[in-house]
């Protein structure tokens, strides 16, 4: 099995230095691409390779490429943005790739910036990975050294400055138009969907953002091509994923595996299935804004179309386990909570309907809970779903919720009836 | 704004550490851009943001203290209230609430004697909850001081808590 994003790394021997990363091929990407393709022929590369982006959304990445202006007469300087602002609860897989091979991301990140001619990039990463921004900071020095950054970059015309920003924490950063607000210095509120990000982004100029693991794979289409890379997953999703399992199962931890791999295999072969004496109730595919799904659905394959059709996301791949011993209504309040403290306020909905769910789940679970409750749960998450607000946060929070409702109804109920919280 | 001789002559920022903020503020392409890396300049040597600093970055930055201000408010990581001598930064999200997150809540708040949100009386350490730190396979977690501290359990919390007078 083949494990490009991973294969370099070796356990217990720290992150994959400069000279480790070159042996090992690194930077022979960056090289082919300057030197020997145009960044038309890099961005349709990308295309044939058909890759989604990792952050959550999907969207393909030749696709977001070639919706920036291109030409000399374009506007300038062009950004590239990638989301190192890891936040999703239950999600650690770029904290791990930024830790293990740091390098990796930041040819990824020259690679992206020389498809669409960017002048300068940045990563954008969160105040508390204080481990990965000291690697980065050491990794863009060395890349600088060695001229895979900088001026006239390997001897040819292209130039790009690479910069690192350190964020000072707020979930909502992580929606890239919000993270273009936080890097203008302003407050990370989201902006209008029109324009585009690629049109007008950061200064109102175009600007590419990518979420780390997305970027991690250029290198590796750009030296394999897209055939390979299509060849790695097992469904009609190209590539790798890194795909994360927390809660109470044997073997906590994160894997790189062929994309389209089922739930089943994630949970049961890499994470050792629960611990003795639980069993698996539910479990939230990609992180805290994802649908919950249940036993029934561990067969699935985990891609994109596969986990939509079960009635979930993707997300970032990163399996958030519910055992039968935690109670479903408790996580359902944790997580409401969570995105009531995230929300930016910008909009009336998520500002006031998320406080008023969070409010409710937690007399469910103090045993203060009423007739009609539910109902109410219920209204929330429509009013506060697609559509409603300026941006997905609110709609990616009522996901878990709407879910919890329909799968452990009779969970919610017994808070009611009985009073209390039953795990209590 | 301009600042009146008085507040110049009583800079609540060394030579040092404006000097640091002015190249930041050199290297973005508008000045406003370096507010996030004035604040985090700011917070690395003072811990905190009193509002005669503000008013003193707000120059620096162009723009007015109550805008400063609104960006300074906005993100977890900026402190607008004096801190203890150590921050503490709970993990209170899914994968830390499943493995524990209640227990260390308890074990922190018993020991310190304070609340989350809280200065110890000493000035020893502040309690602060924060988002997922990206630890889940390890949860629960906290940081102390930017240090990641995973699997905690009340006797390895203790421990962590001694290390940091």
């Amino acid at each position: 099995m083949e494990k490009p994003l991973t294969g370099r790394m070796r356990l217990g021997e720290g992150p994959v230095d400069l000279d480790a990363y070159e042996k090992a091929g690194g930077y022979a990407a960056l090289r082919k691409a300057l030197l020997r393709m145009t960044p038309e022929e890099l961005i349709q590369l990308v295309k044939d390779a058909n890759l989604r982006g990792r952050g959550g959304a999907g969207f393909p990445a030749g696709v977001k490429w070639s919706s920036a202006p291109t030409g000399v007469d374009s506007p300038r300087p062009k950004y590239v943005v990638a989301d190192a602002d890891e936040m999703e609860p239950g999600t650690f897989k770029d904290r791990f790739l930024m830790e293990g091979d740091p390098h990796q991301l930041i040819e990824g990140v020259i690679l992206t910036s020389y498809a669409i001619q960017a002048e300068i990039a940045y990563v954008f990463i969160r105040w508390e990975y204080t481990r990965a921004r000291r690697l980065l900071e050491q990794t863009i020095a060395e890349a600088y050294r060695k001229n895979y950054a900088g001026s006239s970059i390997l001897g040819t015309r292209y130039s790009l400055e690479v910069r690192l920003h350190v964020s000072a924490g707020r979930y909502i950063a992580g929606e890239a138009s919000s993270m273009l607000n936080a890097l203008e210095g302003g407050r990370a509120v989201p902006r209008p969907r029109d324009p585009l990000p690629t049109i007008s982004g950061l200064w109102g100029k175009p600007t590419v953002t990518h979420n780390v693991e997305t970027l991690c794979n250029v290198p590796h289409i750009v030296s394999n091509g897209a055939a390979w890379f299509k060849s790695l997953g097992r469904t009609q999703d190209a590539g790798t994923k890194i795909y994360g399992v927390s809660g109470k199962v044997k073997r906590p931890g994160a894997w790189e595996l062929p994309m389209g791999v089922t739930v089943r295999e994630i949970l049961e072969e890499h994470a050792g299935g629960m611990r003795d004496g639980l069993t698996l109730r539910g479990f939230l595919p990609g992180g805290a804004s994802t649908d919950f799904l249940t036993e029934q659905h561990l067969d699935t394959p985990m891609d994109f179309e596969s986990i939509q059709k079960a009635g979930s996301r993707l997300g970032t791949g990163g399996i958030v386990a519910l055992d039968d011993r935690t109670c479903p209504v408790g996580m359902a309040h944790n997580l409401i909570t969570f995105f009531a403290r995230e929300s930016c306020g910008w909009c009336t909905p998520c500002r006031e309907g998320l406080p008023w769910s969070a409010e409710i789940l937690a007399a469910l679970e103090k045993g203060e809970g009423s007739p009609g409750d539910l109902e109410i749960l219920e209204d929330q998450c429509r009013l506060l779903g697609p559509g409603n607000t300026f941006c997905p946060l609110a709609p990616g929070a009522v996901e878990p919720l709407q879910s919890a409702l329909k799968y452990f109804r009779e969970d919610f109920e017994r808070h009611i009836r009985e009073k209390r919280c039953p795990w209590k | 704004m301009i600042l009146t001789r008085e507040e110049q002559r009583h800079s609540t920022l060394s030579e040092e550490v404006r000097s640091e903020m002015l190249a930041a503020v050199a290297a973005c392409e508008r000045k406003r851009g370096a507010a996030l890396d004035v604040l985090l300049i700011a917070k690395r040597y003072y811990g905190w943001i009193s509002d005669e600093m503000l008013r003193e970055l707000a120059v620096i930055l162009e723009m007015s203290p109550a805008e400063l201000d609104s960006v300074a408010t906005f993100y977890n990581q900026i402190y607008r209230k004096p801190i203890g001598r150590h921050v503490i930064l709970v993990c209170d999200s899914v994968s830390c609430w499943i493995m524990g997150y209640d227990l260390v809540r308890v074990r922190l708040t018993a020991r310190l004697g304070i609340n989350l949100g809280q200065t110890t009386p000493d000035g020893r350490f502040t309690l602060l909850p924060i988002q997922c730190l990206g630890a889940c396979d390890q949860a629960p977690a906290m940081m102390v001081d930017g240090e990641l501290f995973v699997n905690l359990d009340a006797t390895t919390i203790d421990e962590i808590i001694q290390r940091y007078p």
